[in-house]
């Protein structure tokens, strides 16, 4: 029998008829990559081959690499294997990746939401023999809200706080979700970001994605030269010297996670606003079956649960283990779940919480 | 429970107790009277009685969302609690309608005793017509344990700010026996409500963690052992005999007892005291374990009567004659406990009968403080965990009130030991790993010998939860067990022999003093150390 078109090694996702990588963890000649997030893009590749769109959040982030940008559906030999990139609505730029071999399809999922944003190109199912899904919220109990409901009541808070004489601080992961947020909401006021924030936005604006004003906070930025403004800052920012000194302020983190009560009460944070860039349970069931696939890999997240769901609906299923160290303080709040998956596997719970950062 | 679910809302987004009092009070000036009552009822721990069992919940959750059993045990493991689980599980309402908290509350005491079918047909209906938080909170009801962040000092202050009531007025007339389900707010704010066997609100000392030399002259200060049993006030009034535990529980029928103190004690006499199980041939408190046996069990059988016998130790008088004397300086309060517990009548036959169950707390008497720290450092002996230091002048204040009243604890043994097992909590630290077993050497084994949950930082905990699962060697159940490397010192206050446990002995208040990453599995205790402090103590 001939090799199967993905395999899984202690590097990652290999294509034997490619001889490519996708979004691995160690250094390899050739890697494909799904999106600029650090726990899919890592530094050391011999080359790197990614969406026009997502490379300059890559370079910005990994400094001179060698690499090459391709179109959504733009179809690609390497080697043996035939590849193409098509839109997976996590972030900007962001990829499920089409792998055929011989008439076989593989797709790797990378990190996806199927509800349009509005900002990030909008997820489209691609049909397949085998699909590796990530399952960050693979558990019933996640089932998000329309994100126009979300942005009401992230604006009505940011109203009220700006009518009580106060900023609004918004922990959000300083790529994907902090330019969504600003492309979501209503023009309410200023809005002041962070500077690993603004980095990312001024990528994002350069290419021409449509963003609103926003404004570089600094030492000399504060409640009192723009009261009531919106500060958007990665989480670790929050509670920190940085946002003190901003002056009175509310603060609240959007993240997936928040819809767990003691997730966010263990942030003593208070407010949590849902929204993620993961596809919720809904969105997960609805993924797999627009594919057609009949087996599926999960990874990232609750695989195993998810796993013995989807054989209990007739799939053939399995767990890719992954493995990674956040290295960016903004991909690992500090205490996400950490037991996202209950597998033995060393390293796939820490690789889960450090995912809850884009989430 | 629109406007609970609002009020609800604005509590659990917060946690500065001003805001929270604010939305409180703003809630108790708005909210229908029957809705405020029993908001107070749930605030103060009184609840209707569970109309479903979790069992029950479950199985109808799990259906009406329509997946298998064990997917809903995967979610409720990582959401940590059971009304939450099941409020994210449902489908959303199709249409949502206003039940107010008065007639949710009626409806699930009117569910009580109904058979099964009725019931879940009651609960899937509520369910179906309710949104997110509203469900949620509903769930809570139907589950029992109601936790919203709010301190009785918050509550009292919030109620204050509502009705112009003085807050320690308002927290005595909240204490009690009143069933919220005939009870109007009202007659709750008036001090109608509360019945005769109302007790007062407990006076709580604290820690004093500076030395004892900074509160003063000696001679200011009243000092007396600091027991290691349960706190209590006995209520003696006209056709009224009761005993309230500190967690404002009537608890008269469990110290049978104390029964006969009902005819002997003056009518109108209200005493703080501590319940302790007696070793009456040595004279002297049984170790708490003795008492333990007695507090989980609300008809005693005649042999635990006999071999832990409960005694009150008197600290203070509240009520003398029936007026209430709570403004007195402490050292009159404390003259008349004296001179009323000089009145009881002496055994008749010491031999047969050891007396009443009714002796004062001793004060000890001390010149300086440096001769207190030695009698202190005697309280093991005692069966003590150390001294209570009271203002002479003092009133009896409700709640903690710094300044007048201190514990002055003893150190805690410790030990260093390793720990081998770790297990997730539940609501705030659902999937972190904080439930420990530890174990110390006994000869080449590690042999667990106690278990403990609190005393270290979120961010250890963190650490440590990541640390668990990337190390972990085998599962049982929730249950991980870990390779013995990282080492805790263990604090604790006593030691028991223990033949329910394998290493033979169990501690009394064990927490984790101190990450202890400076030391290896080679340096920790040995349970033959332990075991000299077993010998010590007797």
């Amino acid at each position: 029998m001939a090799d199967p078109v993905l395999t899984f090694t202690d590097r990652g996702i290999f294509c034997p008829a490619g001889g490519f990588h996708i979004d691995p963890w160690r250094p390899v000649p050739r890697a494909l990559i799904t999106h600029g997030h650090s726990d899919h893009a890592r530094p050391g590749m011999g080359s790197y081959l990614a969406t026009h769109q997502a490379l300059p959040v890559i370079r910005r982030r990994l400094g001179p690499i060698t690499a090459e940008g391709i179109a959504y559906g733009e179809v690609r030999p390497i080697g043996g294997a035939r590849v193409s990139f098509h839109p997976a609505g996590h972030v900007p730029g962001s990829a499920q990746i089409r792998v055929e071999v011989a008439g076989e399809v593989w797709v790797v999922s990378g990190d996806y939401k199927t509800e349009p944003d509005g900002l990030a190109e909008a997820f489209q199912p691609v049909t397949c023999h085998s699909f590796i899904t990530e399952c960050t919220f693979g558990l019933p109990v996640f089932r998000w809200q329309p994100q126009p409901q979300v942005m009401a009541s992230i604006a009505d808070w940011w109203q009220a706080n700006a009518a009580a004489g106060k900023m609004s601080i918004l922990g959000a992961y300083s790529f994907g979700k902090a330019q969504r947020l600003l492309a979501g909401l209503p023009d309410l006021g200023p809005i002041l970001t962070h500077g690993a924030v603004e980095d990312m936005t001024e990528v994002l604006r350069a290419q021409g994605y449509r963003l609103p004003a926003t404004i570089r906070a600094t030492a000399d930025t504060s409640a009192k030269t723009h009261p009531g403004a919106l500060v958007i800052a990665p989480p670790s920012a929050l509670g920190s010297a940085w946002a003190n000194r901003l002056g009175p302020a509310e603060a609240a983190f959007v993240s997936g996670w928040m819809a767990v009560r003691g997730i966010r009460r263990r942030r003593a944070l208070g407010t949590g606003f849902v929204l993620s860039d993961h596809a919720d349970w809904a969105g997960l069931d609805a993924a797999i079956t627009a594919t057609g696939a009949e087996r599926v890999f999960v990874t990232h997240g609750y695989t195993a649960p998810f796993r013995r769901w989807l054989e209990s609906r007739g799939y053939d299923a399995g767990i890719v283990e992954t493995r990674f160290t956040g290295d960016d303080p903004d991909d690992t709040p500090p205490d996400l779940p950490p037991d996202a998956t209950h597998e033995a596997a060393p390293d796939t719970a820490t690789n889960a919480a450090a995912d809850g950062g884009a989430a | 429970m629109n406007r609970f679910a609002t009020l609800f809302a604005a509590l659990d987004g917060t946690t500065k107790t001003g805001v929270k009092t604010r939305a409180l009070a703003d809630y108790f000036r708005a909210a229908p009277e029957a809705d405020r009552v029993w908001t107070i009822a749930l605030l103060t721990g009184r609840r209707p009685r569970r109309a479903v069992t979790s069992t029950e919940l479950h199985l109808w959750a799990a259906e009406a969302a329509g997946i298998p059993d064990w997917l809903f045990e995967e979610s409720y493991s990582v959401v940590g609690d059971l009304a939450e689980t099941i409020a994210l599980l449902l489908p959303p309402a199709e249409a949502t309608a206003d039940l107010g908290l008065d007639a949710a509350i009626r409806g699930l005491i009117r569910l009580t005793g109904q058979p099964v079918e009725a019931r879940r047909a009651a609960v899937l209906a509520t369910w179906g017509q309710l949104p997110a938080t509203e469900r949620f909170l509903y769930n809570k009801l139907l589950t029992g344990g109601f936790r919203m962040g709010v301190a009785q000092g918050l509550l009292t202050r919030a109620l204050s700010l509502a009705t112009g009531v003085e807050e320690a007025t308002l927290a005595h007339r909240l204490m009690g026996d009143w069933d919220p389900a005939s009870t109007r707010f009202s007659a709750l704010i008036d001090g109608d409500a509360g019945g005769d066997a109302r007790p007062f609100p407990f006076a709580l000392a604290s820690p004093l963690e500076a030395g004892a030399e900074t509160l003063g002259q000696p001679e200011d200060w009243l000092a007396e052992w600091k027991w290691d049993g349960i706190r209590g006030q006995l209520i003696a009034r006209p056709g009224t005999f009761a005993l309230w535990s500190r967690g404002e529980e009537l608890v008269t029928d469990r110290f049978p007892e104390f029964g006969p103190l009902a005819d002997f004690l003056p009518p109108g006499t209200v005493i703080d005291a501590e319940v302790l199980a007696w070793d009456q041939a040595a004279n002297r408190p049984l170790p708490f374990a003795a008492l333990q046996r007695r507090i989980g069990r609300k008809t005693v059988p005649k042999a635990l009567l006999a071999e832990a016998p409960a005694r009150l130790l008197a600290y203070d008088l509240l009520e003398d004659g029936g007026t209430d004397i709570r403004d007195r300086p402490l050292s009159q309060r404390r003259a008349r406990l004296e001179a009323i517990i000089a009145a009881l009548p002496p055994s008749l036959s010491p031999s047969l009968s050891p007396g009443l169950p009714l002796t004062l707390s001793p004060s000890l008497t001390f010149q300086t403080w440096e001769s207190l720290a030695r009698i202190r450092a005697t309280a093991r002996e005692h069966e003590a965990e150390g001294v209570m230091l009271k203002r002479a002048t003092s009133p009896y204040f409700t709640g903690r009130k710094r300044g007048d009243w201190w514990k002055w604890k003893l150190d805690p043994y410790t030990v260093d030991a390793v720990l081998l097992y770790a297990q997730a909590g539940h609501g705030r630290r659902a999937n972190l790993f904080t439930d420990f077993t530890f174990g110390v050497r006994d000869g080449n084994d590690l042999v667990p010998f106690t278990k403990a949950y609190s005393g270290l930082t979120d961010a250890e905990f963190g650490e440590i939860t990541r640390w668990v699962q990337r190390h972990t060697l085998e599962r049982y159940g929730p249950v991980r067990k870990v390779p013995a490397e990282l080492v805790f010192e263990i604090g604790f206050e006593g030691i028991q022999e223990s033949p329910r446990h394998k290493s033979g002995i169990a501690l009394r208040f064990p927490r984790m003093l101190r990450w202890r990453r400076d030391k290896g599995v080679a340096e920790i205790d040995t349970l033959a150390s332990l075991r000299a402090l077993l010998r010590a103590a007797d």
